[in-house]
């Protein structure tokens, strides 16, 4: 019997209880709606829930419990001397794990029975060969001590299923006859159900907590893996990226800030004014059916996918900057560059700036506007010299979250800003970031356990450092700005 | 403005210089916003011709169309007709029938080819074709015999040469490619033997290798996205429903909701790279579920989304009036029936456009699926669900990635191709979103 099935069972249980439920409260007055607390649909939702909730919780815990306490046990057993050289542990009991599951498709195809897999033996049956059969492919030889290990593994995890599907029914079945057995006319059926949504809903909202602390454990965890293996001084001290495949590299953090913030910067330069005379424009001269036409257009460009930017960058302003002003001034021959990423990633964060800026502008007080033009300034006067002032902190966080956005942007830089890790001020030429080196990092046939792998973890947890830092700025400066006029 | 200069005379018909100056000043603001508002609407057009000139040439094809006459002692040797048998044949078998029939539909034609140039000819059909048609022999064992008319891809290079991107001065200089095969593509032309035709094999069907940007296809990607769509709407919406719920109409404020709240605006500014390295550390490393498949995709994009979609939905309930739950409160409804009853109807069609455009950023979204493994070169359709969600599968925006990677220049125009496919599918997301928007909501 599967997870799956057995799920099935608990619930089709439980709807069946939802009908007993709610005739059982009918039939408790006769019929007689007014006198019973709740509405009869909601003794049946407190059948449904009391026989479903608890099931599924014992069969969740189980699930999450059992590998661990299974593979303690199985770790026990492995002899030390059934552990090769370059091997480990843990790799010993994957091995162990595959082959207990190539023996279950080996019976799924009928091609076994389960006596002859407790008979098959390693010395004697070429175990490799058969398990390859059903697309278990073993990288040597089985020893025989962990084929026997596993023939062990798979009986324990059928009898811990067993044993799994037995508790689970008996408390499934608890819980019907429990709450069926405490529906009375008075009983208030609709609270247990609303207090049942009601847990449901807080679960939900943690959700958002728990993938916070997620990002926040993987990160840190692998982080300390990573340092364990590279010393800190390496990765925060040194100006030299330069990872080997075999080991000995130099994981210096440096050139990729820089050329990280570069990128940003220029970003940042292009976006900005833009972004801010756009959203002034609209916001103080344009007419109304210049601005419903031309804040969609704008919204369009907030919508297009990044990768769309960086095929951009790639295909057309790369081979553009290149040709005509980085080729004939001398100074770059690459078509990925600082300024190739910058400006597009530019172009990107335009309607993010102008949007911002534009709610931040309608929110200061027509009022001011009014004083202003009273004392008989001109619109430009008034924009420069008292909307822009009143509005500046706002503007301040509308830029800091474009930042934060433009340092964690990925596939503009993937594909616009090159793979060179270098320090240098000339904007023409390739250098790399933060996220694409963690794309390289992470996209390679590279070992996991090795430094060059886990080294974007660090970088990972940087860039999540940087921008958290730039956000929860910029979320308190905007916050603040706002209880200011409201 | 001083008072040193008491005789000066003010007219209103002739503006003094000051004003005049002031009044300069004004114009060049309105035209530094005029300017801005020029680039980025440039910068827009600019994007979308871009993509639209590179890549609309993907969805038309170079065919080439040759009548194989389909001989049964090299394709089915046993003459049982019995597919398994006839599996024994591979692709150079059948690349060898093809080459027979091209050059009797040659000589059909009149098209002079002698020994060296028939080794050409062949070469200027797809790597690809082969297996085409093998596959649709063993789909259909009966054909064999018989004389089909079999449109098979013309090479890259071909098809680069009718598109523009292969001249005749570039396939001097090209391995792949001469300009003698070239003048026999354009005398096929001429009689009607080749032709740019609608590939549907560039929506419908799987990628191809590196060497045959000619069969590349976004099946498996349309699919694949399609998958993590599906996951991410079963999971996001009821989740983000029930915490804006929770946190809207529920939550007492104190240090608990506001961290909570906190914590959901951090997590929508939180880069989506970030993300691609939580799903890898948990989902795959931990869990120990497959790489690249679908569902951990479709997870690591729901967890993306669920902000989007929380801060959304919780605008929406906060704009149903709250003489609506005073009158549900009034006539003795319970909280609970109040929301689920009354305000959550009525905010819905707000939720459903939040949730559209969460989905749209969710399918545009390419730097988290690097990372889980949606990178690798997958020819073989998902199946369908729910097992398909474990295998491997491609994503649109992946496979743009995977496009740009690629040396051939034809990958360029492919790349190009796809995200027409990608943007046409935001679009009609988008447009869905609004008509919701304009059709159901309501303003109080």
């Amino acid at each position: 019997m599967s997870v799956g099935l057995l799920l099935l069972i608990v619930i089709a249980v439980a709807a069946l209880g939802y009908g007993l439920g709610r005739r059982r409260a009918l039939a408790s007055v006769q019929g007689d709606l007014r006198r019973l607390h709740s509405l009869p649909g909601y003794y049946g939702q407190s059948v449904f829930i009391l026989t479903a909730a608890p099931a599924l919780l014992v069969m969740l815990a189980w699930l999450l419990i059992q590998p661990l306490v299974i593979e303690n046990h199985v770790i026990s057993t492995i002899a030390p001397g059934s552990i090769a050289d370059g091997s480990s542990t843990s790799l010993v009991l994957s091995d162990v794990r595959r082959m207990a599951g190539g023996l279950d498709a080996l019976v799924a195809r009928s091609s076994l029975s389960e006596g002859d897999i407790a008979a098959l033996d390693a010395n004697s049956t070429d175990v490799r060969g058969r398990l390859a059969e059903v697309g278990v492919a073993l990288a040597s030889d089985v020893d025989p001590a962990v084929f026997e290990t596993a023939k062990a593994y798979r009986l324990i995890l059928r009898t811990a299923l067993l044993i799994m599907t037995t508790v689970v029914v008996a408390v499934t079945l608890a819980g019907l006859f429990f709450s069926l057995s405490r529906i009375r006319p008075d009983y208030r059926a609709r609270n247990v159900s609303e207090r049942a949504v009601i847990a449901l809903l807080i679960a939900s909202s943690f959700v958002a907590v728990m993938t916070t602390v997620g990002i926040v454990c993987s990160l840190v965890f692998e982080t300390w893996h990573f340092f364990r293996l590279y010393s800190p001084e390496g990765f925060f001290f040194s100006t030299v990226w330069n990872p080997q495949f075999r080991g000995g590299s130099d994981l210096g953090i440096w050139p990729l800030v820089w050329g990280t913030l570069y990128v940003s910067f220029i970003a940042l330069l292009v976006s900005v004014p833009i972004g801010l005379l756009a959203a002034i424009y609209l916001a103080e001269y344009a007419s109304k059916t210049v601005r419903a036409v031309v804040k969609p257009a704008i919204e369009i460009l907030a919508g297009i996918p990044t990768i769309v930017y960086g095929l951009f960058a790639l295909i057309t302003v790369g081979p553009f900057l290149r040709d005509y002003f980085a080729a004939p001034l001398g100074i770059g021959s690459s078509s990925s560059s600082v300024m190739t990423a910058g400006l597009v990633m530019g172009i990107m964060l335009i309607p993010f700036v102008s949007s911002l800026s534009d709610d931040i502008i309608n929110a200061v007080p027509q009022s001011m506007r009014d004083g202003s033009f009273g004392l008989g300034a001109t619109q430009s006067e008034t924009v420069k010299q008292v909307i822009l002032p009143a509005a500046l902190p706002g503007i301040v966080g509308a830029i800091l979250l474009a930042a934060s956005r433009a340092i964690g942007e990925t596939m503009i830089v993937v594909l616009g800003a090159g793979a060179a890790a270098k320090l240098s001020l000339n904007p023409f030429e390739a250098m790399t970031t933060i996220t694409v080196k963690i794309v390289s990092q992470l996209t390679g046939d590279t070992e996991f356990g090795s430094p060059e792998t886990l080294v974007a973890f660090a970088l990972g947890l940087t860039l999540f450092v940087f921008t958290l830092a730039l956000n929860v700025v910029a979320l308190y400066v905007v916050r603040k700005y706002r209880e200011q006029y409201e | 403005m001083t008072f040193a200069t008491p005789r000066q005379v003010f007219s209103l018909f002739e503006a003094d210089v000051r004003t005049r100056n002031r009044n300069a000043a004004e114009r060049r603001f309105r035209l530094y916003g005029v300017i801005a508002i020029t680039i980025s609407m440039l910068a827009l057009a600019l994007l979308l011709f871009t993509v639209l000139d590179n890549g609309l040439g993907a969805f038309r094809q170079t065919f080439i169309e040759i009548k194989v006459p389909l001989d049964p002692a090299r394709l089915d040797p046993s003459g049982t007709r019995d597919v398994e048998a006839m599996k024994k044949v591979t692709t150079i078998g059948y690349g060898k029938v093809i080459q027979a029939g091209l050059v009797a539909t040659l000589a059909e034609a009149g098209i002079a080819t002698d020994d060296s140039s028939v080794r050409d000819v062949f070469n200027l059909i797809s790597k690809e074709a082969p297996a085409q048609l093998r596959n649709r022999v063993l789909a259909n064992p009966d054909l064999i015999g018989t004389t089909i008319d079999f449109r098979a891809f013309a090479s890259g290079r071909v098809d680069g040469y009718f598109k523009g991107r292969v001249s005749m001065a570039s396939a001097e200089l090209d391995s792949n490619i001469s300009p003698a095969q070239l003048a026999i593509a354009d005398e096929m032309k001429a009689k009607g033997l080749m032709g740019l035709h609608f590939n549907w094999d560039f929506i419908l069907g799987p990628d191809a290798s590196e060497l045959r940007p000619e069969a590349a296809g976004l099946g498996v990607a349309i699919i694949g996205s399609a998958y993590m769509m599906l996951i991410v709407l079963v999971l996001s919406l009821p989740l983000g429903v029930a915490a804006s719920i929770y946190l809207e109409e529920f939550a007492p404020t104190n240090r608990w909701t506001d961290l909570i709240e906190v914590n959901i605006a951090n997590l929508a500014a939180v880069p989506s790279i970030v993300f691609g390295i939580l799903g890898l550390a948990i989902f795959i490393n931990f869990a120990g579920l497959p790489q690249s498949a679908p569902i951990v995709g479709g997870l690591v994009l729901t967890l993306m989304t669920l902000p989007t979609i929380i801060i959304s939905t919780r605008a929406s309930l906060k704009s149903v009036p709250p003489s609506i739950r005073d009158a549900a409160l009034g006539v003795g409804a319970s909280k609970m029936q109040t929301i689920f009853h009354h305000v959550l109807p009525l905010a819905m069609p707000g939720i459903l456009t939040g949730t559209i455009i969460g989905l749209a950023q969710a399918l545009g979204e390419t730097a988290p699926l690097l990372l889980i493994g949606m990178v690798a070169f997958v020819r073989d359709f998902p199946a369908s669900p729910p097992e398909g969600f474990f295998d491997p599968a491609s994503a649109l925006p992946v496979q743009v990635y995977n496009f740009t990677q690629r040396a051939d220049p034809a990958f360029v125009e492919r790349a190009s191709g796809a995200i027409i496919v990608l943007l046409v599918f935001l679009l009609v997301m988008n447009a869905v979103a609004i008509i919701l928007r304009r059709r159901f909501e309501r303003r109080w």
